[in-house]
């Protein structure tokens, strides 16, 4: 008799393994049929409705959508179609979140590390806009700062603030110049890949350098010269192909140039201020999250204030600072969304609002609109995950 | 696994209950009728000062509400923006929408949406600062104008310049508020809505006097309420509401005579008031349902004056909504 055979028979019912095998299977199909209910019952609701559903559902992607937009990156007109709208509203959305991201940082790690600064007054300046911003709405926020740009710009076209180099700035928005680029701007581009490219690889050359002598060959002015150089050759040659379209005064509004809305102004910097007093608390947590003996240890080895700080103290802290700040990214994304309430035409407000609503394809939209964000966010979280296995801790 | 049998059993029976129920029967079994409205709109359907719900779009409610409950009180008014309001009467959240909605074909046909008449003929209108010496439309090449969002406004508007070879700028936001708030910081040039909207946004206006409705008529407006589409039933009886309360106003029965009407000899009033026939029991309703809605909320006119005519600060004249008689484009079938 072997082993197997000398245990007490268990019935199959109380057999741990099958229970939980039945179990897993009984979840699974009741999830499935939880779905499969959920979109055969919109289905049969809709076709009663006689509104379509499903591939037939997305036909309207190709009709004249017929409104205007406020802000367009690509061209766009009231003929272009509600697919060409789409995309007009998901780039407004990246660009503002985007742009936010990369101000958001700026803003948080400068006031997060303000805030465990010596200097008392700073600290203690810094304590006081976390704790401020932090707890009020944000959407109260981009409605104070909406009418805080509109209140404090000229109404009048004729006062116009004069931007230096030919811009106005007034309750319509900021217009700058826009340059026209002319033949021979390609070459200049290229000039400048290449140089950059050439950039990188000395500065590869010179870190491998430095692992094997210890000693750091100057580069900066090698750098510098290969990036701005070649492309200003080019630009020479072809007698500077670039020109500016300046933005002029016409019976409503200023026309040409570039057009910066009031409502992106607002949304921008209402999204920056509030999420850079969480990367701000984020930041402040992951610095003091290095204990005081590394920076002692650093000291005693002979290093200075930057070079610890740099070398030892960022280094550690960025494990603890990655994770989180991936998430204030991701909010900072959604809460772009928050747009339709001042007016600026991302993809909530042109898409899952104006399409929506001409359309009346909700359930399209809806997950349309869904399943970008989802994608925008597993992204971004893709990105901040290969950076974070970049300055996690490798262990030996 | 009886819990799980349990909980199956549960989901399925829910889901058959919602999909199958008649509105009717549904909201005679509530005890309440759900009315989408709009709640910002003065003189339309907006909350007075007591939390009341008030307006000649908010009196629709309250008429069918008198036709089946014999109770113009027994209405939930669910306020909704221009966005959410199809949303929300597709997925059964409200029974009815009257909430200022244009009828459009791709509304009436594709967007399971059914229109039951023609309460409000408006047409689109477009408001300027007087300071901007501007007499016509065709002025604004290049404007900037604030529009609320899920309305027909924002495509007319965008038709109206594209048609002229006009430049726009257009402005949108989710609500009618914003809209005019930004308008009245001059973010914009014009502003832009249904007219009777325009004189009801007016009012939010600092200084209303500045301000002027240019004569240019946008694009038709027929306003109306709006039913699921494959309940006939009830499509019939808020159709026949309106009508109701329009034949009233054209044999001249009133919320103060009508207890007297109804001794009249007049067939087609016998037959409004069901001392005649049982026009009701085509409908669902009891014999007096039209009885109820003038006893309650009155007649055509009536609703009209008190709501947005002589009687309210908005002054809107009659108009197209004149009876048919009368010149306008008002018009009740024959009951009978």
């Amino acid at each position: 008799m072997d082993a197997a055979q000398s245990r007490p028979a268990v019935s199959l019912l109380r057999n741990p393994k099958t229970r939980s095998v039945v179990y897993q299977i009984a979840l699974c199909a009741l999830v499935g049929y939880l779905a499969y209910l959920a979109i055969s019952n919109a289905a049969e609701n809709l076709a009663r409705a006689h509104i379509a559903f499903g591939r037939e559902g997305f036909r309207f992607w190709d009709q004249t959508a017929g409104f205007d937009i406020s802000q367009t990156l690509i061209d766009y007109s009231m003929k272009s179609s509600y697919g060409r709208a789409f995309w007009v509203g998901l780039l407004n959305t990246l660009l503002v979140a985007g742009l936010g991201i990369v101000f958001a940082t700026i803003l948080g790690f400068a006031i997060g590390i303000a805030r465990l600064s010596r200097n008392w007054l700073v600290a203690r300046l810094a304590g006081l806009y976390v704790e401020t911003i932090r707890n009020i709405p944000l959407l109260l926020q981009l409605l104070f700062w909406y009418n805080a740009v509109l209140k404090a710009l000229p109404e009048q076209l004729a006062d116009s603030i004069h931007v230096p180099g030919g811009g106005y700035l007034n309750r319509r928005g900021l217009f700058l110049p826009q340059p026209v680029f002319g033949e021979g701007i390609g070459a200049a581009v290229l000039a400048f890949v290449l140089g950059l490219a050439a950039a990188v690889a000395l500065r590869v050359w010179a870190k491998r350098r430095q692992e094997r002598t210890g000693v750091r060959p100057p580069i900066v002015g090698a750098i510098l010269a290969l990036v701005i150089v070649p492309p200003l050759i080019m630009l020479a040659a072809s007698g500077f192909p670039i020109s500016f379209s300046f933005p002029q005064p016409g019976r409503f509004n200023i026309q040409g140039g570039i057009e910066v809305l009031p409502e992106f102004m607002a949304l921008l910097f209402g999204l920056v201020i509030y999420t850079a007093a969480f990367i701000a608390e984020v930041v402040r947590a992951g610095l003091a999250a290095v204990s005081r003996g590394q920076v002692e240890a650093a000291h005693s080895l002979g290093l200075r204030h930057w070079p610890t700080l740099r070398l030892v103290v960022i280094p550690q802290a960025m494990r603890v600072i990655i994770p989180p700040l991936t998430s204030q990214y991701l909010n900072l994304t959604k809460n772009s969304s928050l747009a339709v309430a001042i007016g600026y035409p991302d993809l909530v407000q042109v898409f899952a609002g104006t399409v929506l609503n001409q359309t009346g394809q909700a359930v399209e939209v809806i997950t349309l609109t869904m399943a970008v964000y989802l994608t925008i966010s597993l992204f971004t979280s893709l990105l901040m995950n290969v950076y974070n296995r970049r300055v996690a801790l490798v262990e030996r | 696994m009886p819990r799980v049998a349990i909980c199956l059993a549960a989901v399925v029976s829910i889901v058959a209950t919602a999909s199958s129920a008649q509105t009717l029967n549904a909201v005679k079994t509530r005890g309440v009728l759900n009315c989408g409205a709009n709640g910002e709109l003065a003189g339309f359907g907006m909350p007075d000062a007591q939390g009341r719900w008030t307006g000649f779009d908010v009196d629709y409610c309250r008429a069918i509400a008198a036709a089946i409950f014999n109770d113009p009180n027994k209405v939930k008014f669910t306020k909704l923006t221009a966005t959410d309001r199809f949303t929300a009467l597709q997925s059964g959240e409200v029974d009815v929408l009257v909430r200022n909605t244009t009828w459009t074909s791709s509304r009436d046909t594709t967007q399971g949406l059914n229109f039951t008449g023609v309460n409000y003929y408006d047409h689109q209108a477009i408001m300027v600062r007087k300071s901007l010496q501007v007499k016509s439309v065709l002025e604004l090449n290049d404007a900037s104008v604030c529009v609320q969002q899920g309305t027909t406004t924002e495509k007319n508007l965008a038709d109206y310049f594209r048609a002229r070879k006009m430049k726009l700028k257009t402005v949108t936001f989710r609500g009618a508020d914003e809209a005019i708030k930004a308008y009245d910081s001059k973010r914009c040039d014009a502003f832009t809505t249904d007219a009777s909207g325009i004189r009801s946004e007016m009012r939010k206006l600092v200084n209303p006097d500045e301000h002027v409705v240019l004569d240019d008529v946008v694009s038709k407006e027929p306003l109306g309420p709006v039913v699921r589409q494959g309940d006939d039933q009830w499509f019939d009886i808020v159709k026949w509401v309106h009508f109701a309360m329009l034949i009233a106003e054209e044999y001249g029965v009133t919320k103060a005579n009508v207890d007297e009407m109804r001794k009249s000899d007049l067939p087609e009033v016998r037959r409004l008031l069901g001392t005649e026939d049982n026009v009701g029991e085509g409908l669902g309703l009891t014999s007096d349902w039209a009885y109820r809605i003038i006893k309650h909320v009155g007649n055509y006119g009536e609703v009209f004056e008190r709501n947005i005519g002589q009687g309210s600060p908005l002054k809107l004249p009659r108009g197209f909504n004149a009876l048919w008689n009368k010149g306008g484009l008002q018009y009740a079938p024959p009951i009978r």
